[in-house]
């Protein structure tokens, strides 16, 4: 048993002191009618030479970006990685410290959250950001909790019909228990007419929900859909793709009340969709009503500057049923893979991946389009680094064409029901460019489907 | 000694000019940005990021992190929260090719390997929990409650019940609370017993028709197996409400019970504290769900399935939404990273080996629990699980040395220092975890230097620590001016 201390020798000298005779005793206050009669039915124990054979061959089942280029979109990216970001969060001094609640044992974690507060914060433009929640579906459920507490509106939130299917799903799973009406915005062509979101909205609707880049990747008219979801004495809560602000105007640019985003895009892998990491930012005069942890700065007796989890007068290990939210964890490891990237990548960085994107994705968009047969869904919308094509053979043609190639695409609309409000368009497939696609890799796709 | 540079923050190390990565050149025709994007949208300024170097970068960060004290370096006897030690052969396997860059969105024809692993832990978790139905696809422990306890309600709606009450007792986690009341429900809060169990006749007053989930943690959070829980579990079926059990002590009961034996009809593990998913410094953490068979079908989709007569051209596994399901919790299928640890470790003790971890943790706890009862009084149970809460309040009362005091000064010994003040049913609570990956050595170890502290001056333990980064933080002023990044909103 390679993680068990204690020789049977010892394990009897400890029975000895606590005074019982043996290690079935240490049990007996559960009743014995409640006991478990047999072993476990689970498969029998590996050894780490055999469990790394059985992975391993699992994982070689499985046909992934390493055998086929991704361009697979839809919330999460395959984005360039530095090294220096393993690196930091292989260090066991991060992963494997817990919840820095003893402020004189975890100074590392906290200034590393302190900083990431303050990178998110330049990044998007906000006053404040907290130490992260679970990921991107998640926080537009914390945000609509987190309005419907500052403006007092507890029975309608107002979405756009563009933002991701599956947050609008947790959107829907968690507040209609709470009898909150959602409603949805219906995109037309890619996007959302600015005319349709004012006629949904009125003076009871606690929050606007948009997002910009939206799923289909097109720009929204952002900064125009916040006035008017002030117009209407609601926040406007802005879902972001964090890549995306190197080069266009921040939320809090333009207003925006709370910002929130899916991280993963700032140096965390793919990996099957989890961990991610929520970015949750927000206006300064609501910071006590934020949902997860905060990291403060202050100092000690001595007077030295030094952090700790701030305001947890908020959460709930004190408030329990009053407090802002339930969560109790913050996404601690991949927040400090993202303040590293950020950090690494720098001011001048995240606008050239920024770029790259924007221009590798247009490049594709227009080479792809002009394959018969192929064509742009959306070609009157701006897009920043994803697009939507649509196939006369039909999407799963496209996808089947592709992967033949050694191309992934997608998803597939089709695979959500409701998508798009009004067309639902069965031939649409989602594409992402991210900067590590080269133009030679865009080129041969083109080939392929061409033939 | 490490100079002061080390931790300045990264903003103070910014230099304009400086790079800590380089991109390649385009490689596509470049066109002017506002020519493919509208010019409203495009920022008239970069970001406020900081410019430094890849070297600044790792010093900083390493500098850091040599800062906090963790499971790799030190004894960590946090109770209720399971700190053991996070083998090493997990990073590496989570971390392969065909694992670590799958994309959610890709076939599933393309990831019959990884499906058959979350497969594999579905079942292992059901079977461990003796509940047959598992939903991976909860973040943490908290979103675990909140999924099952949305998953009750549609199982009472789908009846055509609409109950509203949800009790836990006062020793709860104070997730149990926050989650139920963010599910929409009313919160009754229980009384314990003397002994620190549940209190029968206040459960019995408070259950009714309206009852939906009786939430319980057992063993609880006093370290005692709740030993009337079938009891208390056939009062509240008789209710007509459900048993949740919070999974967050799961550590010490590994095949010698199970929640479905004993009566529980829902419950969360905490992957990273029973299955060693490291703790990430807070996270991300995985809270799967298991259920009994009559909630599957409310579970959150989707959940993976296994289809034994799968033909030649069809997958063995597939994606599928339970046909009642609550919807989605979270985006894609859970903290899948996690859930492939959790798996290895699983994979690596068998039956025999999860049993062991269970003996090996309350040996440890009733240990330590044996050699510091004379200075630190236990107030509940002769015997403990795997964590045991010990009371201060005497010490305080005769020479002022409170469990902070205690914990603060445990950092100079080189121990992380116990939860204290929680439970909040114990008076100048020390909750003291052990788990089963610490040595009788480190354990002997431990209580001398508790003894060692006892005997020091109490005002020079009211200033405690004397050896860390910092000492004792001024968290009112902190409260009162929050300063929350550092430098000026742009």
């Amino acid at each position: 048993m390679p993680y068990l201390f204690n020789t049977p020798e010892q394990q009897q000298e400890m029975l000895q002191a606590i005074g019982v005779d043996s290690l079935e005793a240490l049990f007996s206050t559960i009743p014995q009618e409640l006991r478990l009669d047999r072993p476990l039915n689970i498969p029998p124990a590996l050894t780490e030479m055999e469990l790394q054979a059985h992975v391993s061959k699992l994982a070689a089942e499985n046909v992934g970006p390493g055998s086929r280029v991704c361009m697979l979109g839809g919330g999460a990216y395959d984005h360039f990685i530095p090294a220096a970001v393993d690196e930091i969060a292989r260090r066991g001094e991060f992963y494997t410290a817990y919840t820095p609640y003893q402020a004189e044992a975890s100074q590392g974690s906290l200034q590393t959250f302190f900083e990431f507060q303050s990178l998110i914060c330049q990044l998007t433009g906000m006053d404040v950001s907290n130490a992260s929640l679970y990921e991107g579906g998640t926080c537009v459920s914390e945000a609509a909790f987190m309005a419907m507490r500052v403006t007092n509106r507890h029975d309608r939130v107002v979405l756009l019909g563009s933002l991701h299917p599956e947050y609008r799903q947790v959107v829907e799973t968690y507040l209609k228990h709470l009898n909150c009406e959602v409603v949805v915005v219906p995109c037309v062509d890619g996007s959302v007419d600015p005319a349709d979101v004012d006629a949904a909205m009125d003076d009871q609707t606690a929050c606007l929900v948009i997002q910009h880049p939206n799923f289909f990747g097109t720009l929204e008219e952002a900064e125009q859909l916040t006035e008017i979801a002030h117009k209407y004495g609601a926040l406007s809560v802005v879902s972001y793709d964090p890549i995306s602000l190197g080069i266009l105007k921040r939320p809090g640019d333009y207003g925006a009340d709370i910002a929130i985003a899916e991280g993963q895009s700032l140096g965390t892998p793919l990996q099957f969709g989890g961990p991610y990491l929520g970015l949750f930012s927000c206006s300064e005069k609501f910071v006590r009503r934020m949902p997860g942890r905060l990291i403060g700065q202050t100092v000690d007796r001595n007077g030295k500057r030094c952090y700790v989890l701030n305001l947890q007068a908020r959460e709930q290990h004190i408030r329990r049923d009053k407090a802002t939210s339930n969560i109790c964890s913050n996404q601690g490891l991949i927040a400090i893979r993202a303040a590293v990237y950020l950090a690494l990548l720098g001011k001048q960085g995240i606008r050239e991946v920024a770029e790259l994107c924007c221009q590798k994705a247009h490049y594709a968009a227009e080479q792809l389009s002009q394959i018969e047969g192929i064509e742009l869904l959306f070609p009157e919308r701006a897009f920043f680094k994803e697009f939507v094509l649509s196939c006369s053979e039909g999407a799963d043609f496209l996808l089947r064409k592709a992967r033949q190639a050694g191309f992934d695409l997608g998803p597939e609309l089709s695979r959500f029901e409701g998508t798009d409000g009004s067309s639902a368009d069965q031939t649409g497939v989602l594409v992402a460019i991210t900067e590590q696609r080269t133009r030679e890799e865009i080129d041969r796709l083109v080939t392929a489907l061409k033939a | 000694m490490r100079n002061q540079l080390a931790t300045e923050s990264l903003f103070a190390l910014s230099q304009p000019g400086r790079r800590g990565a380089e991109l390649p050149e385009a490689d596509v025709p470049v066109k002017p940005l506002n020519e493919l994007l509208p010019a409203a949208a495009l920022a008239t300024e970069p970001t406020g990021l900081p410019e430094v170097t890849e070297p600044d970068i790792i010093r900083h960060f390493v500098n850091l992190s040599t800062l906090n004290m963790c499971v790799d370096t030190h004894f960590y006897p946090l109770g209720s929260c399971t700190m053991k030690y996070n083998p090493k052969r997990h990073e590496r396997l989570a971390s392969l090719p065909g694992i670590v860059d799958l994309h959610p969105y890709q076939n599933p024809s393309d990831l019959q390997g990884m499906l058959a692993l979350l497969y594999e832990t579905q079942e292992m978790l059901a079977e461990i929990s003796g509940l047959p139905a598992v939903s991976l696809q909860p973040a943490a422990g908290a979103q675990g409650e909140f999924t099952a306890l949305l998953t009750a309600k549609a199982y009472f709606e789908d009846r055509g019940e609409k109950r509203t009450k949800v009790l836990f007792p006062n020793s709860a986690h104070g997730t149990n609370p926050a989650s139920a009341a963010i599910a929409g429900f009313d919160c009754v809060q229980l009384a314990s017993s003397k002994g620190g169990l549940v209190d029968l006749e206040d459960l019995k007053a408070n259950l009714d028709d309206q009852t939906a989930v009786f939430m319980v943690t057992n063993p609880n959070t006093l370290g005692l197996f709740e030993k009337d829980i079938k009891q208390i579990a056939n009062m509240v079926h008789e209710v007509g409400g459900l048993v949740y059990i919070d999974g967050a002590n799961m550590n010490a009961i590994l095949g010698f019970t199970r929640p479905g034996d004993f009566g529980g009809d829902m419950m969360h593990y905490n992957v990273h504290k029973t299955f060693t998913g490291p703790h990430g410094a807070g996270g991300p953490g995985s809270g799967p769900i298991a259920v009994r068979d009559f909630l599957a079908d409310f579970l959150p989709g989707p959940v993976i399935k296994r289809n034994d007569n799968a033909g030649e051209n069809e997958d063995q596994y597939t994606l599928e939404n339970p046909p009642k399901s609550i919807g989605r919790v979270r985006t894609f299928y859970g903290n899948i990273g996690i859930v492939v640890r959790g798996y290895c470790y699983l994979r690596t003790l068998g039956a025999k080996g999860l049993k062991a971890v269970s003996e090996n943790a309350v040996l440890n706890a009733n240990y330590l629990k044996a050699i510091l009862k004379d200075v630190l009084p236990v107030p509940n149970g002769d015997l403990c699980m795997h964590e045991f809460v010990a009371s201060a309040s005497k010490i305080k009362s005769e020479n002022g040395i409170t469990a902070m005091d205690i914990a603060k000064r445990l950092l100079d010994f080189g121990f992380h220092a116990p939860t204290v003040y929680f439970p909040l049913v114990v008076p100048e609570a020390i909750m003291v975890e052990p788990t089963e990956t610490e040595s009788k050595e480190t354990l002997d170890a431990f209580a001398k230097s508790i003894r060692t502290i006892l005997q020091e001056d109490p005002e020079f333990l009211h200033l405690a620590p004397h050896s860390t980064e910092i000492s004792r933080p001024d968290e009112v002023v902190a409260a009162r001016h929050p300063i929350l990044q550092c430098c000026e909103p742009q």
